[in-house]
């Protein structure tokens, strides 16, 4: 059983640290195998970045996504370019701030798309007073919609890979994303 | 005991570097390798080891070439424009039997090319990119394990037989992150020492073997030099005699020692109607690929490019009717094993444009191929 997810956005939202978060949390805390690879641009910040995780219960040999059961998209340009690749029943969420989903209201009702809308640049803005959490807000909400990871392995994850000293403010992220479903 | 990470090929990279006791590291930041020296800048330091941004590639093999001979276990990474430019120092490298680790994160090429896409151009610039006969010792990871596994056991060969060694990487398992397990029981080499200075001849003709390498500061009186030298280390360019000895034995230090150098891995070879070579990234959509076919397909992955695996290649290669050779290049390594299987129908799926080749892909060719 394999999962592959997609995340895109553009550079300097963080969707990669949102990817290393996921396969982390699977492969150090979930006990299962993870690969996570990425693309950009040589822009460090807005160009288009992509970030893939192919999570599973044995080992991962070819370590791209192929056709991603979970496409999450943090900006427009990443939601319309790339989710032609998505699987028939696939799940797509999409920060509506970000992104307007009637631009591929068509993709989602030919191939049966479950939509979820998680505003996570307005949630981080609004309840963490932080718009640089958006990606750990959009972590919580792939957690619950998903459950591709544990939460306990989540918040263990989080606590490993964000700065020192902002532990609290991300899990408050994780929490409040969490809770946006 | 063991810990795990969940870290990028580069990450590894340096982290087995610091494992197998490298203290200098000298380098040039280029995409997709920066990480290496991005990771090493920060935890050389904390180990008693320094960390130096060079001028320009040039400078950071020669500056490795002096960590060595200052005694510390040295090192460089780079990609395909950097060990272009390092190539005159990397023979003298070889000449003055130098141990070295050479960490090459290959990107499309030629030129600048594609910085932040995988490929797998390097691999003969690595066998013969520096002029003259030597022979080098390369290792390919296919895994963020394996890129911290054989950089450990690069820095073990390296002094071991004091020669350079390349790791030749490639963007996709630079880049990606997976989890490595870091056991806490790790054999390394550490380098022979040579303990008195009487008789002592820095570049003594043992057969297959090496001498004990001083440091700089130990006192003893020896010249390294790049022109052909006496097993003293003095110049010796006019005696066809000297350089013919000194020559054969830096080859034959490594050819001799295949046996203990060379290493693949294999599965399904001997029934295979068709057998896949490849090494590095490739490997993983060969792996996927052969898991999910009927057919009577094997694989092969060179661990060790360099000195090519000739006999393995041949042995595990013997039953089948067709060998497919995959590699992120137009062919390299593909003409590698055609010389050794002459009289097998070797085939090339080389892809370039910075993308792994697809474990369908690959079906397609066997398919072409015509295996049952």
């Amino acid at each position: 059983m394999k999962t592959e997810i997609r995340i895109g956005g553009f550079g300097g939202q963080g969707v990669i640290l949102a990817g290393i978060i996921l396969g982390k949390s699977a492969c150090l805390f979930d006990g299962k195998e993870a690969v996570q690879t990425q693309s950009y641009g040589p822009e460090a910040r807005g160009g288009a970045s992509k970030c893939e995780v192919v999570i599973g219960d044995s080992q991962i040999d070819y370590p791209k996504v192929q056709s991603p059961d979970i496409f999450v998209a943090m900006s427009n340009e990443a939601l319309t370019k790339y989710i032609v690749d998505l699987k028939d029943n696939g799940t797509l969420i999409v920060d509506p701030g970000t992104t307007d989903v009637s631009d591929v209201q068509d993709f989602i009702d030919e191939h049966n798309i479950k939509v979820f809308e998680a505003p996570a640049t307005k949630t981080a803005n609004d309840d963490i007073g932080l718009k640089i959490v958006a990606n750990i807000v959009m972590v919580g909400a792939i957690t619950k919609i998903t459950e591709v990871i544990s939460k306990e392995a989540a918040i263990k994850a989080i606590e490993a890979s964000v700065p020192k000293g902002t532990e609290e403010k991300n899990i408050k992220a994780f929490e409040a994303g969490y809770n946006l479903i | 005991m063991s810990e795990e990470f969940f870290i990028q090929g580069n990450e590894a990279c340096a982290k087995g570097a610091i494992t197998a006791g490298c203290r200098f590291f000298a380098g040039y930041p280029i995409t997709p390798s920066t990480e290496v020296a991005e990771t090493l800048a920060r935890d050389l330091p904390k180990v008693g080891g320094s960390f130096v941004q060079m001028e320009d590639e040039i400078g950071s093999a020669g500056a490795i070439i002096g960590g060595s001979w200052g005694g510390a276990k040295s090192m460089t990474a780079t990609s395909g424009p950097g060990i272009s430019l390092m190539q005159e120092n990397i023979g003298y490298a070889f000449m003055t039997e130098t141990p070295i680790v050479i960490v090459d994160v290959q990107r499309g090429s030629p030129s600048t090319a594609q910085p932040t896409m995988a490929a797998q151009g390097d691999m003969m610039q690595a066998r013969w990119g520096s002029h003259g006969d030597y022979e080098p010792i390369a290792l390919s990871p296919s895994s963020v394990q394996e890129f911290f596994d054989f950089t450990i056991r690069a820095f073990n060969l390296s002094e071991e037989y004091r020669v350079p060694v390349f790791v030749m990487a490639d963007e996709v398992i630079g880049h990606m992150r997976e989890k490595i397990v870091v056991s806490d029981d790790i054999e390394i080499v550490a380098r022979k020492r040579p303990e008195s200075s009487d008789n002592y001849l820095p570049f003594e003709n043992i057969e297959n073997g090496t001498t004990p390498m001083p440091a700089f500061g130990d006192g003893f009186n020896i010249h390294v030099t790049g022109l052909t030298h006496d097993e003293r280390g003095y110049p010796d360019t006019n005696d066809p005699e000297t350089h013919d000895k000194l020559i054969q034995r830096i080859c034959d230090k490594i050819l001799n020692n295949k046996d203990k150098i060379c290493s693949v891995q294999s599965k399904n070879c001997e029934d295979a109607d068709v057998v896949i070579v490849s090494y590095g990234a490739p490997v993983r959509s060969v792996v996927e690929a052969v898991n999910k076919t009927d057919k009577k397909v094997g694989y092969i992955k060179i661990d060790t490019p360099w000195p090519f695996p000739d006999e393995q290649i041949k042995q595990l290669c013997k039953n089948a009717s067709d060998v497919l050779v995959v590699e992120m290049n137009l062919g390299q390594m593909y003409y590698e094993v055609e010389r050794v299987l002459k009289d097998s129908n070797v085939h090339l799926l080389g892809k370039i444009g910075g993308l792994l080749p697809t474990p369908d892909e690959i079906l397609d060719e066997i398919d072409k191929i015509g295996g049952n």
